[in-house]
């Protein structure tokens, strides 16, 4: 029996807000601006709804690269979600650097309702940077791995 | 520690308070225990030595319930500890008659043992009057010495202070015991290597054997329902679990005091297997205090938490990568 050897195709988690990220992916969509079919899109109703299990969830269960997507800085549809939002994930961010894990793998975007190009955009850099750094091997669990 | 004694029996005596709050004789030496001493009778187990570091804070959550006052012994850093539950509506300045009490620093059995001193029955010096620079301990296999400050708690090498920031009278003297920086070991972390780094925690991760010790003492994990009971949450059972879940844990953990501990110390006291759980939680106050302006929780009552705070110009989360 041999064991096949896979081409790497990385998992991508994207949590999009629902009323500027969700609504930019859309528009990417309507528009016909591509981006890799890696990136998972989970539509959250705010980007402060984002547990940091959430993300750690995400790694855990065979994610390559997590990224969160949320309105501008002073345009959250709920006024300041994204301001704690923002807080949280910096700081987490940092404790994943700090226990070894390669930061590109995290990240977060605003991406509002109008920009459909930067949602495209950003979506196909970051899908690029996790090629570049291949397969999490650091946070998953064994069990999730196929 | 008598007149710290002498005080209670005088506060049960008058009615001032229904109860004390504080440490009675363990069955050895170095592990005194909290207690509640309800009659001046019981008070004879009082005791107050270098081996009372437990925050006894935590537990007037559950005081605040009782009826009457209770009289609660508090060290300095007890007292930042106490500061922070109030200020989180856990217990009742009402119910709490605070005795400041004078601290110069805080054994740590493990640090003795680690310097091949074993088979202890009696050690001399830890009682919190006397000046004794070394402990005398008493071995069965005869006496060997040890210097205090080899001894003390790493939290007491890097003290907040000496000054209690809540207390309703003060007994006892205290001495300065701080010689180190506390961020020290984590800016080491942080010029390490990401592999450097995971192999490190990995190392000190895996001796965990969730126990749960490290939550259960600290007075910032005071949930009435904590995620990590849940049967949910895999890291429950340890046992069937790969390596992730440990991190899980004490990520989660940490995270959810982050802004709210008070550097107290006691998970990383109470901690069997020696995980320096500290290292956590002072990587997220160095960052909070790095990105949002210094903070230090339990001091100042009325300051808001950096977790429920924002400013227009914060940070992005895109500068981890950026600091290096
Ligand atoms: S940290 Fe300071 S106040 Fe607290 S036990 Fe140690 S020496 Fe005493
Ligand atoms: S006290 Fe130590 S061994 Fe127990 S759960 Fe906490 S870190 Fe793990
Ligand atoms: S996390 Fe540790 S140091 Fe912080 S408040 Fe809790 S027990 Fe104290």
């Amino acid at each position: 029996m041999s064991i096949e050897k896979k081409e790497f195709r990385p998992k991508i988690v994207a949590f999009c807000c629902n009323w500027c990220s969700y609504a930019g992916a859309d528009l990417a969509g309507s528009s016909r601006l591509g981006y890799p079919a890696d990136v998972k899109i989970i539509r959250v109703p705010c980007s402060c709804r984002v547990n940091p299990m959430f993300i750690l969830r995400a790694f855990e269960k065979g994610a390559d690269g997590v990224i969160m997507c949320g309105c501008h800085p002073g345009d959250c549809h709920y006024s300041t979600g994204n301001y704690y939002a923002r807080r949280r994930m910096t700081l987490l961010f940092s404790m994943l650097d700090y226990i070894g894990v390669e930061n590109g793998r995290t990240r977060v975007e605003w991406v509002s309702a109008a920009e459909g190009v930067k949602f495209s955009d950003t979506m196909n850099e970051f899908v690029e940077k996790i090629y570049s750094l291949g397969e999490n091997v650091r946070l998953g669990d064994l069990r999730c791995r196929s | 520690m008598q007149e710290l004694k002498d005080r209670a029996r005088e506060l049960l005596a008058d009615g001032t308070v229904k109860r004390v709050l504080g440490w009675k004789i363990g069955d050895l030496p170095y592990n005194p225990e909290p207690a509640y001493f309800e009659t001046e009778e019981s008070l004879k187990d009082f005791v107050y030595n270098g081996f009372c570091g437990a925050n006894l804070s935590k537990y007037m959550i559950e005081a605040s319930k009782l009826d009457g006052k209770t009289m609660v012994c508090l060290k300095p850093c007890d007292t930042y500890s106490f500061n922070q539950l109030m200020k989180e509506h856990r217990v009742d300045r009402e119910k709490a008659y605070i005795a400041g009490v004078g601290c110069k620093g805080k054994l740590d059995i493990e640090k003795i043992r680690k310097q091949g001193i074993k088979a202890i029955e009696r050690i001399e010096g830890a009682g919190i009057c006397d000046e004794a620079e070394t402990l005398k301990i008493q071995t069965v296999y005869g006496e060997k010495t040890c210097a205090y400050a080899d001894a003390m708690l790493e939290r007491c090498h890097v003290c907040k202070g000496k000054e209690h920031k809540i207390y309703d009278e003060l007994i006892g003297e205290s001495k300065e015991t701080a010689d180190a920086d506390r961020f020290d070991e984590v800016a080491a972390i942080e010029a390490m290597s990401p592999e450097e780094k995971f192999a490190f925690f990995q190392k000190e991760l895996s001796k965990c054997i969730r126990c749960n010790a490290c939550r259960n003492v600290c007075p910032a994990c005071s949930c009435r329902k904590c995620v990590f009971d849940s049967t949910k949450f895999d890291s429950s059972q340890k046992a069937n679990v790969d390596s992730f879940e440990e991190k899980m844990f004490h990520i989660i953990r940490a995270f959810h005091v982050a802004g709210r501990c008070t550097d107290c110390g006691e998970c990383s006291r109470v901690c069997p297997q020696g995980i320096p759980l500290h290292l956590f939680n002072r990587k997220f106050i160095k960052d909070i205090n790095e990105l949002y302006g210094e903070y230090q929780a339990g001091e100042d009552t009325g300051a808001k938490a950096p977790l429920t705070d924002y400013t227009f110009e914060d940070a992005e989360p895109s500068i981890v990568g950026k600091r290096g």
